[in-house]
């Protein structure tokens, strides 16, 4: 029996058969996981271990180095405040403190009704719309105390869902199409490439 | 100060609302330095970006020439984009990420048939949920299009290409912890040699790791030849480059301008760039290229924005982040934000930037609450020499990568240069500036 929902399974199948080694898709199937729960569960990390052939120790291992992996849960829209240098000069620090205050948590916290998990972070790449806010990995350009509290109000009652989805950054990436060749016609055509570069070859191959 | 006229190259497009649909790819020249290029044999390829000199737009400044004739002879080699944009206040990749997919997977297999190879992977940061989508759907459409996948554009050449997520760690930027990473481990750095990734790279094999700007250009330089490329710009900096100014302007964003044809000067000041530093104030320092690079100050305004040029002058260009910081920002905070962010991101490797970041941290933020001792200037150099011995530029490296020697950039630049501000901390026992 998956632990993951069918459909959630049926992606994380496809993800490893994209990978020429299925240890690769253990970062993509984590982010598949914490969809479903928001947060790497036990049962999870043993279903994405067992689907790229490594033990759930090793999923474990690799996800706690990453900031967005949690093992812990988390609220269901995820804020992040970021305080890095150009968010710094704009105020960062002060918004990151409103947001505690409004949300009357510390930064890494969670709000008591599960809403929100307040995050300081580090920079997101969006230096030019200081300070930097996202919810779930989507920048929502809120640079004033003002408009974060009506982000926040809207968000608790249920606004902007579509935009923002609860948990999950990969949640609307969809791979529709792919190689429509197999292996062999492409080794096969690499070879016919590989004669052809042999034959004007004039150069010397590096060693 | 006259802005050149250079033609925008990889921002072209950026300007249109729907910049990301296939529709406006299609309509303003999509895959047409891909046609061009599958009619051209993979060394002539090759031969255009040589003679464009493109410098890698990733940070490290390497010909992507040079790179690409490196890569090992080999049945199986790879190709891996580098979108895990996170050096602090650059978010230039972030913009053709979002704004222009499209011409960074034309790009993509531009430099796949050069490379010939028939797997190429884009890793993105985890954190551009958007890109994510829109780089996704921009290989979608390109599958459909014929310009991915089996016999592209029925030239006998193959390639598919894997949208790859990221998971938050500043430290997979580096490429050879970025293909750690994209084996599904911890991002740590590997151990050099072998130097670079396309002699032993993914999986062990021959790999070529590239940033999304340089790749981005390729469409452009295939198109209108590696001559037109270089003819703009001057000496080793050759085209256009994406600059992300950010910090005390007017006018913060991503600047597409022509290499060493422009100043600091020009960049912050120009009405249609930054539009000068809000409420008239000064400038006091410039973090030039990313927060790994050496500080500049107001005598520096007038030195051309090119490689060799802020190289000579003692910093680096970097990932072409400039951030302007004006007289009313305190250089202790400014430090001690930028070692922490350090702290956080060392990846615990090595002795000297995991211990070491974490120390000048905490006397960093000691001093700027306060708290700080007159020994602690000192200590703060003692400690930066330990991981960068000498404390040069570029630095000498007691670690497996670059992020240790990076850590003692905004130290040192703040101690030699607002020594006083420093003092006054220590004197008043207190932020001057609140």
């Amino acid at each position: 029996m998956s632990y993951l929902t069918p459909d959630r399974r049926q992606r994380a199948e496809k993800t490893v058969a994209l990978y020429p080694q299925a240890r690769s898709a253990l970062i993509p199937l984590c982010h598949i996981a914490q969809e479903q729960d928001g947060y790497l569960t036990q049962e999870a990390m043993v279903e994405v271990a067992a689907l790229v052939g490594v033990t759930p120790a090793e999923v474990r291992g690799t996800a706690t180095f990453y900031d967005m992996l949690h093992t812990e849960p988390v609220g269901s829209y995820l804020v992040g405040v970021c305080t890095n240098i150009a968010c710094l000069l704009a105020g960062g620090d002060d918004l990151l403190a409103h947001a505690e205050a409004k949300l009357d948590v510390r930064a890494g916290g969670t709000t008591a009704d599960g809403t929100f998990t307040l995050e300081e972070t580090e920079c997101l790449a969006d230096c030019d719309v200081a300070p930097c806010v996202q919810v779930n990995h989507r920048f929502v350009r809120t640079t004033t105390p003002e408009a974060l509290d009506a982000l926040f109000a809207e968000l608790r009652a249920g606004g902007r869902s579509d935009e923002i989805p609860t948990h999950g950054n990969l949640i609307r990436v969809q791979r529709t199409e792919g190689l429509k060749a197999d292996a062999e016609v492409v080794a096969a055509e690499r070879s016919v490439a590989r004669a052809a570069q042999a034959a004007r070859q004039n150069q010397e191959s590096p060693k | 100060m006259s802005l050149t006229d250079a033609p925008r190259i990889v921002t072209a497009r950026t300007d249109h609302d729907d910049s990301f649909t296939i529709e406006r790819f299609l309509a303003t020249g999509g895959y047409d330095g891909l046609k061009k290029a599958l009619s051209m044999t993979p060394e002539a390829v090759c031969a255009e970006v040589d003679a464009a000199s493109l410098l890698g737009r990733g940070g490290a400044g390497f010909p992507a020439g040079r790179k690409w004739s490196m890569l090992r002879k080999s049945d199986v080699a790879y190709l891996v984009i580098n979108g895990d944009e996170s050096e602090p206040a650059t978010f230039k990749d972030h913009l053709l990420i979002e704004r222009d997919p499209h011409q960074l997977v034309e790009g993509v297999v531009i430099a796949s048939y050069a490379l010939q190879v028939n797997q190429a992977f884009i890793f993105l940061r985890g954190e551009f949920a958007l890109g994510l989508e829109r780089v996704q759907a921009a290989v979608n459409d390109a599958y459909q299009h014929g310009a991915l996948g089996a016999n592209i554009f029925g030239s006998g050449f193959s390639l598919d290409i894997v949208v790859h997520p990221g998971a938050g760690a500043y430290i997979c930027g580096e490429e050879t912890a970025l293909l750690e990473s994209l084996e599904g481990k911890r991002g740590f750095p590997r151990i050099k040699p072998p130097f670079f990734p396309a002699a032993i790279g993914l999986y062990g094999e021959p790999t070529v790791v590239n940033n999304v700007e340089t790749v981005s250009n390729l469409p452009w330089i295939i198109s209108n030849g590696g001559a037109a490329f270089a003819a703009l710009g001057g000496g080793r900096s050759t085209g256009t480059r994406l600059f992300a100014l950010s910090g005390h302007v007017k006018n913060p964003g991503v600047f597409e301008i022509e290499m060493v044809k422009h100043t600091f000067r020009d960049l912050i000041y120009s009405p249609t760039l930054g539009g000068g530093v809000p409420g008239g104030r000064e400038v006091k320092a410039i973090i030039p290229g990313g927060v790994s690079a050496p500080w500049f100050y107001p005598e520096h305004l007038d030195l051309p924005l090119g490689q060799d040029e802020v190289a000579d002058a003692g910093s680096m260009l970097g990932s072409g982040s400039i951030v302007v910081m004006d007289s009313s920002t305190c250089m202790v905070r400014a430090a001690w934000r930028i070692t922490r962010f350090f702290s956080r991101e060392s990846c615990g490797q090595c002795t000297p930037c995991r211990e070491g970041s974490g120390w000048l941290e905490r006397v960093l933020y000691r001093l700027e609450n306060g708290n700080g001792r007159m020994e602690d200037l000192d200590l703060l150099l003692d400690l930066c020499d330990n991981i960068a011995p000498g404390l040069t530029w570029p630095p000498q490296q007691t670690t497996i990568c670059v992020l240790g020697p990076s850590i003692p950039s905004s130290i040192h630049s703040a101690i030699s240069r607002f020594r006083d501000e420093f003092l006054l901390h220590i004197k008043e026992g207190a932020c001057p500036y609140g």
